[in-house]
């Protein structure tokens, strides 16, 4: 068992709690940095979608896990950013400023969202999300001066006075800095007292209200950073792919990253980082599988479909807490054994908090 | 002044339909206060289970509806035993993805149905392509069938919840279910009932739907658009969500003739946007207090 030693209060506050926490972290950041170098093109190419995702992840996270709100149309953020990014892009500004400016948008756009938050909750906030979702969707298709409607719109390579980043490599790069720039703001912003507010909200509402935190500005807040998150990411998705069509923000982008925190386990920052390796990882699984599978099986066209449902389902009804969850439950299995019990981590049976009550 | 009727008439019997599903979605709402983001689906499988009946095992027209209808209320309350039991209780968040989960698997297992799953088909029924011509209307049959069909539905639900003991139990739990188990209520069978119920009517929904749209497996994302029409209604309120239906597809009906192109789509969520800034709880919705 691992006991820490606590000589000082700034321990208390630290973000990495002891070496081997310090330890694991700095080898994976070491591993991804050597990742251009061991890993085949195509594979890095995945792993640049996993970082991607999983900024739009932590922004969802905070907005969903740690502030409780749930958000039905996050992928209209993601659109936001990324047309922003490419129309900044095309004109010519450089990768800062575009980048910026699609983060700040998108904030905004979060932000006009976030207003109805205050008078509706629960699912009527969902639906609001989801109406929200789909009239940026149909915005987005028919702006057709702007974004280019249905048929979409080319975006140029990112470029920083005059250095254009071109290469998958270079790509990489700039994709690892943001995220590892995106994790340490959140993890800075769940310390402090801003976080701490989220979470109280997320927990009871009235008694974050009693406590003296102001619901409308905590709530708007939270909306306004996670859209920034996910336009960040929106931006980064355009230039990876180099041409975005209205279609790829749609409901089914939505529920995709909604999946995606939900099995990486909702309210930790580690979920959004498993939830999107595993959004990745999961078609080309399902890929790898199909040979192994009868033909009527493998080759039908709702296989993958079936099979996300399925995983969804099961997570849901066993792990609620998703893959990061069920890590928690062997860390603890492995430092407290042979003392480790089956009810160590078990649901309380609780009754739903009604909402027809509030 | 024709053309206002014919698109009003449509736009009824489009909000019939999203009615229906709207009215499966509050039955649940009201038993279990989840939301049941695969009442869509449910629509689509309900259609494919008249096809199967009509065309696959023969059956003439009204066995096969009975049949596909108990079928599905059968399928709705194996359901709710076995997924949606183990997690009442649970933030209403995981029960929303658990139902997402479910419509996905659904729709993957009739997407993979060799041959039937990636085709769109035509539901034989009797009163296939039949025009009626009344002063200057064309009328479709179709339409005026779906139109009909959910009012006798609407009647029996009235007569199921006003009279019988069952309704008036479902009812019961749905207000206060402390109280429905102190009166000797079961109100776990009851919640298995509701989710059968909704099931049935969503099967109803699929079998009106399927002459107009034909049947094929992205028929559910029909469902997405009941949303709006149960919280225009009012989440809590059976009549509320047959009249939301009908509001929104009235008002899909005439933004698609009267206003330029892309409105139509987008129409029943700039309602429910603005119904929720407006009147948060809906047209019929109640709004509950507690002290304390």
């Amino acid at each position: 068992m691992r006991f820490i030693f606590k000589t000082d209060y700034d321990q208390d506050i630290r973000l990495a709690k002891h070496e081997g926490a310090r330890f694991w972290y700095s080898a994976l950041v070491i591993a991804l940095l050597l990742a251009p170098w061991v890993l085949p093109e195509y594979w890095l190419a995945q792993l640049t979608f996993v970082l991607i995702y999983s900024i739009a992840g932590l922004g969802l996270m905070l907005l969903a896990g740690f502030t409780g709100l749930f958000s039905l149309g996050h992928a209209a953020f993601l659109g936001v950013g990324a047309y922003t990014e490419a129309v900044l892009t095309n004109a010519g500004i450089p990768f800062p400023i575009a980048i910026v400016g699609a983060a700040g948008l998108s904030a905004a756009v979060g932000w006009v969202v976030g207003l109805p938050a205050l008078r509706v909750r629960g699912i009527y906030l969902g639906m609001a999300t989801l109406a929200f979702g789909f009239i940026v969707e149909e915005g987005l298709a028919r702006w057709e001066s702007v974004t280019g409607g249905n048929s979409g719109l080319q975006v140029k390579p990112p470029s920083v006075s005059g250095w254009a980043l071109s290469t998958a490599t270079e790509f990489y790069a700039l994709c690892l800095l943001i995220t590892i720039l995106a994790t340490l703001g959140i993890l800075n912003l769940l310390r402090s007292p801003t976080g701490r507010a989220f979470v109280a909200i997320r927990d009871s509402e009235v008694s974050a209200q009693s406590m003296g935190i102001h619901l409308a500005h905590y709530k708007t807040l939270s909306f306004a950073l996670s859209a920034a998150l996910a336009g960040i990411a929106g931006a980064l998705y355009a230039h990876k792919l180099q041409f975005i069509s209205p279609d790829q923000f749609s409901i089914l982008q939505s529920i995709d990253l909604l999946l995606m925190i939900v099995i990486g386990g909702l309210g930790s920052v580690h979920g959004a980082f498993l939830g999107a390796t595993f959004l990745i990882a999961m078609p080309q699984a399902i890929a790898i599988l199909k040979d192994y599978l009868p033909a009527s099986i493998g080759q039908a066209p709702g296989l993958q479909s079936v099979i996300y449902g399925a995983v969804l389902v099961s997570f849901v009804l066993f792990e609620p807490m998703g893959l990061h969850g069920r890590w928690l439950k062997v860390r603890t299995y492995l430092q407290s054994f042979p003392f480790y019990r089956k009810g160590m981590f078990k649901r309380q049976k609780s009754f739903q908090k009604s909402d027809r009550l509030r | 002044m024709i053309q206002f009727f014919q698109m009003t008439l449509s736009g009824i019997s489009q909000g019939c339909i999203y009615g229906l599903i709207a009215l499966g979605f509050v039955l649940i709402y009201k038993a279990t206060e989840t939301v049941s983001f695969a009442q869509g689906d449910l629509m689509m499988m309900g259609a494919f289970g008249g096809l199967a009946a009509m065309t696959w095992l023969g059956f003439p027209y009204w066995l096969a509806i009975l049949s596909t209808v108990a079928a599905m209320g059968l399928f709705g309350m194996l359901l709710e035993r076995l997924v949606i039991r183990p997690i009442l209780g649970q933030p209403a968040f995981s029960v929303v993805m658990l139902t997402i989960g479910i419509g996905y698997v659904v729709r993957g297992l009739i997407t993979m149905l060799p041959n039937i799953g990636t085709e769109t088909h035509v539901l034989p029924v009797p009163y296939k392509d039949e025009i009626w011509k009344m002063a200057g209307l064309v009328i479709n049959v179709e339409q005026v069938s779906v139109i009909g069909a959910t009012a006798i539905l609407c009647l029996l639900l009235f007569a199921l919840f006003r009279y019988s003991k069952l309704g008036v139990a479902m009812q019961a739990a749905s207000q206060n279910q402390l109280a429905a188990y102190y009166m000797g209520i079961p109100v776990r069978r009851l919640n298995g009932i509701a989710w059968g119920l909704a099931a049935a009517v969503a099967a109803i929904a699929g079998l009106l739907l399927a002459p107009i749209t034909f049947v094929h497996a992205n028929m559910g994302l029909i469902g997405l658009k009941a949303f709006p029409a149960a919280v225009v209604g009012g989440f809590g309120s059976l009549p509320g969500a047959i009249v939301g239906g009908l509001a929104i597809g009235i008002i899909e009906s005439l933004s698609g003739f009267y206003l330029p192109d892309g409105f139509k789509d987008i129409a029943a969520y700039v309602v429910v946007l603005l119904m929720l800034v407006v009147k948060p709880n809906g047209l019929f919705g109640e709004q509950l207090r507690k002290k304390v």
